[in-house]
């Protein structure tokens, strides 16, 4: 059983977003890398529970992005897989992103490719559809729990208002949310292992962007609040039938 | 050239994320001087003629049974034939958890660029440039799409279901379809519930709640106001309620016309997730809580004592014993 991880390298949670060079380029200052919780605590994890249980599991991890994707990537390494592979280019554009995945993912003949729902810097929940199209793979979005019978999977996937359980065999992508696992720490052993996992770095595949972001912008702040008073509820219902029309 | 939009259904029934997205297709055509049509997949217990009133003048409807049930690859490959075949330039879906699914096939098989989660038309006069969301809602970013074919997935709640009048000429289309590889196996659909991501008003509580067992004052709550509960991420993580109630940064982003947290702080993630609801109201006991900063409306109280009290006022404002 091989498994391909795909690893986005986000901002921290708490980083100030602003952008510079005339709101053309999210401004890096200051801020602090982390993985893409999504890739980490749902699709990575995942991976590892499946290789605790069956130990001939091969785990692969793969970023797109320049040297600065590297130590992101170590700490995945720390919490498990077996090697790392960056593609050595730099795009916003998600099919580019999803075509140099595709290109690897080709060759290594996984039989299972993860990724997080979604960044949660660039929000667009693609990447994962993006990769199975371009393998003619099955993709199960949104999953939140599998499970696997040798080739078969069962999956739970999210729809409006509930969920549906999915079967399909192998290989699929897969795009993992809460409920998937649950977040680990690293601990002292996986660090000091993930120092000399191997970490290949391969030059991009020719491929044209099919988007591109022309500016970035911050919604206007709110007005401020409006407080009532806890023993007058009422006025708060009148404000939001009247004035905000929201009831 | 023409504008195609990819109704989802559940139950054979347009979701309301759909209608939005019919909308806005439709909207797309006028600005563009085009005309708007829908693919319907798959048996649809609804008046596809009526589907018109939103500004569709055409509807292809896949009746194959095969599209009974979601693969998304059946449905990319199908609304690709379907948009190659009429030759549209233009290809819209709801950005809802089908949509997550189609969008981007649709976009690698058609080489056609992508704007997941549009909250704005299109500027279509030069460049075709669409706004979406990014940083979880804490900024926005213009995307333009380089390709002939542009594919936009609408977030759900971002434009307005808008009637203009019509019916649209139903015509019974076939694709070449493969079996499905993804198999159904169960559907489990919490009956006469509010989807959350599809919901106008929704009713959320917070670790402020101290445990599962108080959730009664928010579900009476959110009942009065037809409303989706959700809740933030410690109340998800602690099972006081399901996964799929979490919003925030690494939960749902929502963007419901009102938003009422209860007992909830206001961290930074949290935020990410909901602040692109219209009204914002916060009910909590300290008065410092950072989740004010970004409301609209605020009582500073214990949720124990204002919330039943909201909601029996709201229920006589609406007339409901
Ligand atoms: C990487 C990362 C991602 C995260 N993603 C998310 C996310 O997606 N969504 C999310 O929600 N969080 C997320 N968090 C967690 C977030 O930082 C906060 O810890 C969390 O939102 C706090 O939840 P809370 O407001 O329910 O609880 P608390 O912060 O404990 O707040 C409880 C609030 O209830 C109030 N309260 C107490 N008793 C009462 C009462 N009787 N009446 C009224 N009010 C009362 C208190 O004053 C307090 O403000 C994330 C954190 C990290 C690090």
């Amino acid at each position: 059983m091989k498994i391909l991880v795909c690893i986005s390298k986000t901002p921290d949670t708490t980083a100030k977003i602003a952008f510079t060079d005339n709101n053309t380029k999210f401004d890096t200052a200051g801020v602090q890398w982390i993985i893409n919780p999504y890739d980490e605590w749902y699709a990575l994890v995942r991976a590892i529970e499946l290789k605790e249980k069956d130990p001939a599991t091969v785990i692969h991890l793969i970023t797109v992005g320049g040297a600065d994707a590297e130590p992101v990537i170590r700490k995945a390494l720390a919490l498990g897989g077996d090697e790392a592979i960056r593609v050595n280019a730099d795009s916003q554009d998600s099919f580019y992103i999803a075509s140099q995945i595709a290109a690897v993912a080709k060759e290594g003949g996984y039989d299972l490719i993860f990724t997080g729902k979604e960044t949660i810097d660039y929000n667009g929940s693609a990447i994962g559809g993006m990769v199975a199209e371009l393998l003619d793979m099955p993709f199960i979005s949104l999953a939140a729990k599998l499970e696997l019978n040798g080739t078969a999977a069962t999956l739970t996937r999210e729809i409006e208002g509930g969920e549906e359980v999915n079967e399909v065999s192998l290989p699929i992508v897969v795009s993992a949310q809460k409920g998937m696992a649950e977040q680990r720490i690293p601990n002292m052993r996986g660090i000091m292992a993930a120092r000399t996992k191997p970490l290949k770095v391969v030059e991009p595949a020719a491929v044209d962007a099919l988007t591109s972001v022309t500016s970035f912008g911050l919604p206007p702040a709110k007005a401020g609040v409006k407080l009532v008073p806890a023993d007058n509820v009422e006025e708060l219902v009148r404000l939001l039938h009247e004035e905000a029309k929201a009831i | 050239m023409s504008v195609l939009i990819f109704v989802d259904t559940a139950e054979g029934q347009a979701k309301k994320s759909s209608l939005e997205a019919l909308s806005y297709g439709a909207k797309i055509a006028e600005q563009t001087g085009t005309a708007a049509e829908a693919v319907v997949l798959g048996a649809a217990s609804e008046d596809l003629a009526a589907l018109g009133r939103f500004g569709v003048k055409k509807v292809h409807h896949v009746t194959a049974d095969v599209f009974n049930n979601f693969d998304a690859q059946l449905y990319t490959k199908a609304i690709a034939e379907l948009a190659t075949a009429s030759g549209a330039d233009v290809i819209v879906l709801s950005h809802n958890l089908n949509g997550k699914a189609i969008a981007p096939r649709l976009s690698a098989r058609l080489k056609a660029g992508l704007v997941p989660g549009a909250v704005s038309l299109p500027e279509t006069g030069g460049a075709f440039t669409v706004r979406k969301n990014v940083f979880s809602g804490k900024a926005f970013a213009n995307v333009t799409v380089n390709t002939p074919i542009k594919i936009v997935s609408l977030n759900p709640n971002a434009y307005p279901v808008t009637e203009t009048g019509g019916t649209a000429e139903v015509v019974a289309a076939t694709v070449q379809a493969n079996e499905a590889r993804v198999k159904v196996a169960s559907v489990n659909r919490a009956s006469g519930e509010v989807p959350l991501t599809e919901a106008e008003v929704v009713v959320s509580g917070g670790r402020g709640l101290k445990g599962p067992e108080h959730w009664g004052i928010v579900e009476d709550l959110a009942k009065v106001l037809h409303a989706a509960t959700a809740c933030s991420r410690p109340v998800a993580d602690a099972h006081w309620r399901p996964h799929n109630e979490h919003v925030g940064q690494t939960g749902f982003a929502i963007a419901p016309n009102l938003y009422i947290a209860i007992g909830i702080s206001g961290a930074i993630q949290h935020l990410a997730g909901v602040n692109r609801s219209k009204v914002i109201v916060v009910i909590n006991k300290d008065p410092e809580a950072p989740f004010f900063k970004a409301a609209d409306y605020g009582i500073v109280g214990d949720a124990f004592e204002v919330v039943p009290k909201l909601t029996e006022a709201i229920r006589k404002l609406k007339g409901v014993s």
